[in-house]
Formats: C-alpha cells, structure tokens, sequence
C-alpha cells in the first residue's frame, strides 16, 4: 500500500538560479565601475534608434560598448555599429526574453575594465522581460507617442520592475494628438515618482538632458566605489 | 512567451526536492505575486507540457495568488492595493510604490507521496 499523500513545506526561489547569475554580474559590473543601462519596450518603439544616438553622443566622451538581444536577425547589431562602438548580438532564437546568463556569455571576453557605460537593449517585448534580472544599474522603459497613452496601465509589471521611463518620437507627438499629461499621469499611477524624459533622437529634443542625467549616474557609481 | 521556460525550472526544483525525499509529487504548491510577471493560465498550460515525460507527469499546480502590498508613508502601514493599476494608499490615497510583496513566484510546498 502506498504511503498516504501529505504537505511538506518547501521554499524554492523558481528564478533563483537567474537571480544568483544577476548578483554576480552586478558584481563584476560594480568592481569595474561600468554602469549598466537596460532598455525594454515593445517592438518598434524606438529603443534601437535610441540607442544608436545615444552611443554616438556618448562616444566622443565615454567608453561605451552595447549588447543587443534579437530573436532572429542581426539586423540591430549592423545599425547599432555604425556608431562605431563595440557591438555584440544575442540571438535569443525564440526566447522572448534576455536572461542573466546569456549577458554573462555575451560579456565572456569583453574587458569590463575599458568600458564607462554598458548598454543591454532586451528583445521587444513588455511583458516576459520584466521577470528578469539582468545584472543592470539603471533598466528604462520606452514608449513611443505613437503607441498611445495607456501603456503604462496594460503593463505595470515592467514599468515596476524598471527605474526610468523615455518616452520617444515626440516629434510625432503633434500628428498623433499625444496627451502628454495623460501618458505622465498613467505612468505616474503604476510607478509614482518615476523620472520620465520624453525626446525624439530625430530632432534631438530631451536628449542633452538625458545625457546629462547618465553622466551624473556614472558618476555616482564611481564616487561611491571609491568610498 | 516565458512561462514554458519558467514552468520547466518549476518541474525541475520538484523534482529535486522529490527525489531527495524518496517520494512522488502529486501537486506543487505555487505562490504568485501579481507582480511576478507570469500568467496563470499559460503557465497552466505550459506546465502541463513541461511535467510530460518526467517525474511529476499527471501532478497538479495549485496557486497561492498573492496581491501586491505596498508600504504607505503617510499612514505608517502597509495597505493592500485593489488595483495594480493604482500605486496608492487604500485609505490616504497617497502615491506610494514601496513594494512590500507581490513579486512572488516561489513554490512553497509539494504534495507527496
């Protein structure tokens, strides 16, 4: 006769085995003093051409280099090289998201040392990406003015799970009747006080401030990995 | 879609701690937060699949669904939020987004036998 069925308590962690690789990555990162930005969004939101500008700005200043996760093409990779930073692709395949491990694999032989900023830009997606930690300093949330106000009210797992949101294309924002104060107020609903910058990377509206504000981030990590 | 790949990590932790105990699964307690990112019915279904062929075949999932708790600065307290679209005090309404739980995805008990 089998043993009756009975309740044992256990406490598994079901992530922990991405969390565990995130610590160490985020450990690696604070010993190099490399700060780590994170991009997620949905699909065609602007987060590659965002990108793009903000390492062509960055690198007359700063050391920068960017992974770019993609489910199947290298496609971004080749746009985001013309900035002429250190590009590496993840083909993630069907994986929706980027995970931990596949940043530590992509970093493998990268000098960390060499780099003031590291960019991760995640796959296009609003949803599976918020579940994991990548190792980051700073993840940002993108929308575009075309994607409508109420982003932040059909996602506010990402928006929670990331620090920053930008919205961009705001020289669309006209064509598009964008509500301004609607979009801040959604955001500002599921993640009160989030900063938000809003820019365009065309007419380069926002962007020094948001430049700005990374610098002052760098610097921050630096003077505090001194103390 | 990412609940296949978590579902398979869930089989793999019961298996695990199964095997350990010398024991069979029949269900696997989960705790969700309604922030964890993960949704219930297609984790369902993706569990399904990642429990065929394996140890924990023919078990059950059984959620313990956990709401988001924020802390309130005004009040002092943590308050349950009734919406997760509405990072605010229940009583105050002050914005607040000190998350004290609801991020869950945790198992915390097995069935065996």
């Amino acid at each position: 006769m089998s043993p009756e069925p009975r309740l044992v308590e256990v406490r598994r962690n079901v992530l922990k085995q991405n969390d565990v690789v995130a610590r160490a990555l985020r450990d690696r990162f604070r010993a190099a003093g490399v700060f780590v930005v994170s991009l997620v969004s949905s699909p065609g939101s602007g987060k590659t051409a965002f990108l793009e500008k903000t390492l062509t700005l960055l690198r007359p200043n700063y050391r920068v280099a960017a992974l770019v996760g993609d489910l199947a093409t290298e496609n971004d990779a080749l746009r985001l090289a013309r900035s002429q930073a250190p590009v590496k692709q993840i083909t993630t395949g069907t994986l929706c998201h980027l995970e931990a491990a596949m940043v530590e694999n992509a970093l493998a032989e990268w000098d960390l040392n060499r780099l003031d900023f590291l960019f991760i830009e995640n796959v296009g997606n609003l949803v599976c990406p918020s579940s994991y930690d990548l190792g980051e300093d700073l993840r940002l949330v993108l929308i575009s003015v075309t994607e409508g106000e109420d982003k932040p009210l059909k996602y506010p797992t990402i928006f929670n799970s990331a620090d920053v949101a930008i919205v961009t294309k705001t020289d669309l924002a006209a064509a598009v009747e964008f509500n301004w104060d609607a979009a801040f107020g959604n955001i500002q609903a599921v993640r009160p006080g989030m900063r938000v910058f809003r820019l365009s990377t065309k007419n380069g509206e926002g962007m020094e401030e948001y430049l700005e504000f990374l610098a002052t981030r760098l610097a921050e990590l630096r003077s505090t990995a001194e103390v | 879609m990412h609940e296949l790949s978590i579902a398979m990590s869930i089989v793999e932790l019961a298996e695990e701690e199964a095997e350990r105990r010398g024991a069979q699964v029949n269900a696997v307690h989960l705790k969700l937060g309604a922030l964890s990112g993960v949704v219930k019915e297609a984790l369902l279904s993706s569990y399904e699949m990642a429990c065929e062929g394996t140890a924990l075949q023919g078990s059950r999932l059984i959620f313990e669904e956990v709401p988001v708790v924020v802390f309130c600065p005004n009040c002092q307290a943590q308050r349950t939020l009734s919406s997760v679209q509405w990072f605010s005090c229940s009583e105050c309404g002050t914005p607040t987004s000190e998350i004290v739980q609801g991020k869950e995805l945790e198992i915390v008990a097995l069935e065996i036998q």
